[in-house]
């Protein structure tokens, strides 16, 4: 198996505020391979940005804070890199999509404008005239129409989906080594989320990048991803290839997010959703955090007292899930085979 | 661009010929000319009777707005009541005083707080940031002819006390001014104080909207997607965030020119400056209708430009506002 | 160039309006609910309340407002002689504490003090006249344009923009030239005139968001009428950045009484004002610097307190404003 293009190991991250500290996420460990598609599911809140933009150096430090942890990347920790090697690096080799194309876009600046500085700002000799031309390539890539004249509008004039593949056309625009897309789909019309899924697919055969792909939209991760993170209350529960996660899930949160989906090909009456709220980042509960909501812990102690550590399944030990009774899962066939596993 | 312009252009002069029948009308309700006339001491019946004839005092009041209508275009505003004065000339020359005033006073006013402001957002909770914040809570809550006093009895005593002459504190020029450079001189040390007194106002009030909007731009998402592209921070702040920032201040100035020109009427009271708002206040002391009409009319013009200026400087800064 | 307020994308100040302040939004996790196992309910008032307190400049400015409002309703108890008490053996004297002449005498003998407090009492009367006229004129005004629309709307709005471009003080002094004759009360009316359309412009805000609310919908659908929906559904919603608007009204108010009776055109002597004392004051030269600086440091002090407290009130009633660590 090729290295890991990226590491993250033990990486928790808090926040200074009035009312306390927030433990964004802690020991989050995932590592992402050369070419994959890394899904990262949660809730709101449960941290699923804030590791991928810390790493980035996105994170303002205070109020932000790294407590421990490293992001590997090559022979580098991202998180100790100097600013101006990690400004480099961004929007470079490692690029990021976000969640809401209109905000997200200078309102003053064309697109082209906006896609040329990326391209000028990692390759500070190109010129202008050669950085327009590649700006009307990459705007052709994520289609675009018309790219030659819709390079000089601006933001307001395009409609979400298409300023959406603008951004995406700004990610690749410098051939980047890891692309991270951070809800993308998220504030797109339902009609459109299809369109920039084949859209990213895209961008994904013209780079070769590998792909951090954070969501809550189940049907994406199943659309795109390779492997799935599942994080809850800012750790990871559960990380598994897309089938094993949507198959045989093995932490009753990945349970409880499976048995709340909407089914066609079954006679359901009620939705299932997990009971409860999401905790509170200042104050967890003890324990495992999701035991509150838990089912499957029926009451038992060790739920309430100790933390779950990521323990690997199965052949490989490619699946891992933090759950003190995670075999017990295995046993019970909880839910009706949802993807099909090509092999 | 070009049809905006002129559609604007058409609105604008729509707008002052409201503006006019307004004024007229509104200065009728509340005074008469005919009535000033009869308060004057030593004018008979007879000589009120036969001003109002030669002036066409006793008309039904289109015809009144007829005629002056008429005087503003042909005649310069016509003459006051009593005296046969040509109002035009005074009203310019003062006119012009108040330009040079509010002017300056305003570009000083925008240079100081846009700094003033971009800095305390970037500087968010330092010294700066807290004392640039006392100031303005300060300077807003200062009327501005006591400000002006204050000066004058400071520069007056520095005066008194040092035998030096830093500052003037009243009128715009000295007895003999020279020429050339030394004019020049002579009037901007007059007009320091003044282009203090109004500027100070404007730089509380601006001040705190530029760092409210620059803290509000360097939240935005398109500021972390530039951060995210990997631009420097220097760019990130000049070339994203304060261009952006920058666009409803211009609003904020246009609609402040009425105070603005409230501003000088104090001012040039104090400082006995020979503008505008003198001319209007000893106009409406005196009670004559004709020279007070006349200023409003000179102020609504001055209203409408500096709005038309704001909307272009607006459309040029904003493209989504272009396309109207 | 009326469009031009409605075009910016932020509130745009007027003279009756607050600045911006500070906005800023948090940068991190989702702080929504205690732990899961037990929420507290409070009520929307208390947690302004909490918030209000937490600023030491609000509190500290309530209570000067409180002292001066104090001190407005009864001079009599606080000022050590009448205000028109002459004494011709000390006039224009500096301040002392000989006879408590705390702030000197003016050109008549009288006790600076005394005349400043019932300055006091006469400028803070009209500024609660102007805030309490406007708001409720403003109010009205806003609701109904706010709440129909439309045509309605439309004309207000353009009212609205009329009035903000024209120069404030030119017109107000016009108007009390030829309509205020000095008395207070005619003062507090004029200025009253022109000082709702800031509120107005807030209130039409709130209402249009409020009127595709739902609650307007069913309160609609169980039949209620117009004027009931609007006061008793959609004003409530309201009354915060009411608030607001008001105090930093009443701290306009008394600037602009002050600058009106200084020009002779608002409160006339002998009536004390503040803005008629500093004027007074202004004549007699630039050695008796008492005359001016007492009456104008408590206008200050008194637009400031009413200031903070409009900032601390804003805090406390509209949270998402707030400026994060």
């Amino acid at each position: 198996m090729p290295d890991p293009v990226l590491s993250i190991d033990e990486l928790t991250v808090e926040f200074e505020t009035e009312d306390g500290i927030v433990h964004a996420v802690t020991d989050v460990t995932y590592d992402l391979f050369p070419g994959e598609t890394l899904g990262i599911v949660g809730e709101s809140g449960s941290g699923k940005s804030v590791s991928v933009m810390t790493m980035l150096g996105l994170i303002p430090q205070p109020p932000g804070r790294v407590v421990r942890g490293e992001a590997r990347y090559g022979e580098r920790d991202l998180l100790k890199l100097p600013k101006k090697e990690l400004r480099n690096i961004r929007g470079g080799e490692i690029a990021m999509i976000f969640q809401d194309p209109m905000t997200s876009l200078n309102p003053v600046f064309t697109i082209g404008d906006q896609i040329s500085e990326a391209i000028e700002t990692h390759n500070p000799d190109i010129g202008d005239k050669a950085a327009k031309k590649r700006t009307i390539e990459l705007l052709e890539v994520v289609g675009v129409p018309f790219a030659e004249r819709r390079v000089n509008q601006y933001p307001h004039e395009f409609s979400g989906g298409m300023r959406q593949r603008a951004m995406i056309a700004m990610a690749i625009a410098n051939e980047p080594r890891i692309l991270i897309a951070d809800e993308p789909t998220t504030a797109l019309d339902v009609t459109i989320q299809a369109q920039i899924v084949e859209v990213m697919k895209a961008a994904q055969d013209e780079t070769h990048a590998a792909t951090i792909l954070i969501t809550h939209d189940l049907g994406l991760i199943a659309e795109l991803a390779d492997r799935v993170v599942v994080m809850y209350a800012g750790r990871v529960v559960e990380l598994a290839g897309v089938y094993e996660i949507f198959n045989s899930p093995r932490h009753p949160y990945t349970v409880g997010l499976m048995n709340s989906l909407a089914r066609l090909d079954a006679d359901l009456e009620w939705l299932d959703p997990i009971p409860g709220q999401p905790p509170s980042m200042i104050s967890p509960p003890p324990g495992c955090a999701f035991h509150p909501r838990c089912v499957h812990s029926q009451g038992r102690a060790i739920c309430r007292t100790d933390i779950p550590e990521l323990r690997p399944f199965g052949e490989g030990g490619k699946h891992v899930s933090a759950c003190h009774f995670a075999e017990e899962l295995a046993a019970k066939h909880v839910v009706g085979a949802l993807v099909e596993d090509p092999s | 661009m070009l049809t905006y312009v002129i559609r604007r252009l058409l609105y604008s002069t729509l707008v002052l010929f409201a503006a006019s029948v307004l004024v007229f009308w509104g200065m009728n309700l509340v005074t008469s000319p005919i009535g000033f006339l009869r308060m004057q001491p030593g004018y008979s019946e007879q000589t009120v009777q036969n001003i109002a004839d030669r002036k066409h005092l006793n008309d039904p009041i289109y015809e009144r707005y007829g005629y002056w209508v008429k005087d503003v275009f042909t005649n310069k505003f016509g003459t006051g009541t009593v005296s046969d004065l040509p109002i035009w000339p005074d009203l310019q020359r003062a006119m012009g005083h108040t330009l040079q005033l509010i002017i300056a006073a305003e570009l000083l006013a925008i240079l100081i707080a846009v700094f003033i402001g971009v800095y305390s957002a970037l500087r968010q909770y330092s010294v700066f940031d807290y004392t640039a914040t006392t100031f303005s809570f300060v300077g807003l809550a200062m009327p501005v002819f006591w400000l002006a006093l204050m000066l004058q009895v400071l520069f007056v005593n520095i005066y008194l006390w040092f035998d030096v002459r830093i500052f003037y504190v009243a009128s715009l020029n000295s007895v003999d001014p020279g020429t050339g450079i030394h004019f020049v001189l002579d009037r901007a040390q007059h007009l320091a104080l003044p282009i203090i007194v109004l500027a100070v106002a404007s730089i509380a009030q601006y001040s705190r909207f530029m760092r409210a909007s620059m803290l509000e731009v360097v939240n935005s998402d398109y500021v972390r997607t530039a951060r995210a592209k990997g631009l420097d921070e220097r760019k990130v702040t000049m070339r994203h965030a304060f261009r952006n920032a920058l666009i409803p201040l211009v609003t904020l100035i246009a609609l402040n020119f009425g105070a603005l020109l409230g501003g000088a009427v104090v001012t040039e009271t104090v400082f006995a400056l020979d503008g505008m708002g003198l001319y209007f206040i000893n106009a409406l002391n005196a009670g004559d209708p004709y020279p007070v009409m006349a200023f409003l009319m000179v102020t609504a013009v001055f209203v409408v430009v500096f709005n038309l200026i704001a909307d272009l400087a607006y459309g040029w800064l904003d493209p989504r506002v272009r396309l109207e | 160039m009326f469009a031009l307020s409605e075009r910016s994308a932020h509130p745009v100040p007027d003279p009756f309006t607050p600045a911006v302040t500070a906005g800023g939004a948090v940068s991190g996790a989702d702080l929504s609910h205690q732990s899961g196992l037990e929420l507290k309910a409070r009520s929307q008032w208390t947690y302004a309340r909490i918030r209000f307190f937490r600023h030491k400049l609000a509190v500290a400015s309530l209570i000067v407002l409180i002292i001066a409002t104090f001190i407005a309703m009864f001079p009599g108890l606080v000022a050590p002689y009448a205000f028109d008490e002459f004494d011709f053996e000390h006039i224009v004297e500096g301040p002392t504490l000989e006879g408590w002449h705390l702030f000197g005498t003016d050109q008549l003998g009288r006790d600076y003090l005394s005349r400043v407090i019932y300055g006091l009492q006469t400028s803070l009367w009209v500024a609660f006249l102007v805030a309490s006229i406007a708001t409720v004129l403003g109010t009205i005004v806003g609701a109904v344009a706010g709440y129909y629309g439309g045509v309605v709307d439309n004309l207000l709005m353009r009212l609205v923009d009329l009035i903000l471009v024209v120069p404030f003080l030119a017109v107000l002094l016009v108007l009390s030239a030829y309509l205020g004759q000095g008395k207070p009360w005619r003062v507090g009316v004029i200025v009253a005139l022109l000082a709702w359309v800031g509120l107005a412009r807030i209130v039409r805000g709130t209402f249009l968001s409020l009127r595709e609310k739902e609650f307007v919908e069913a309160a609609k659908a169980a039949g209620a009428g117009d004027m009931r929906i609007m006061f008793r559904h959609m004003l409530p919603s309201t009354v915060g950045p009411i608030v607001v608007t008001m105090t930093l009204l009443i701290a306009a108010a008394i600037l602009l009484e002050a600058a009106l009776s200084f020009l002779g055109f608002g409160v006339q002597p002998p009536t004390p004002a503040l803005g008629v004392l500093i004027g007074d004051g202004a004549s007699e030269g630039f050695s008796s610097w008492w005359l001016v600086t007492f009456p104008g440091i408590v206008i200050v002090t008194l637009a400031l307190a009413v200031n903070f407290i409009g900032d601390g009130l804003r805090d406390a009633l509209d949270p998402q404003q707030r400026v994060r660590a």
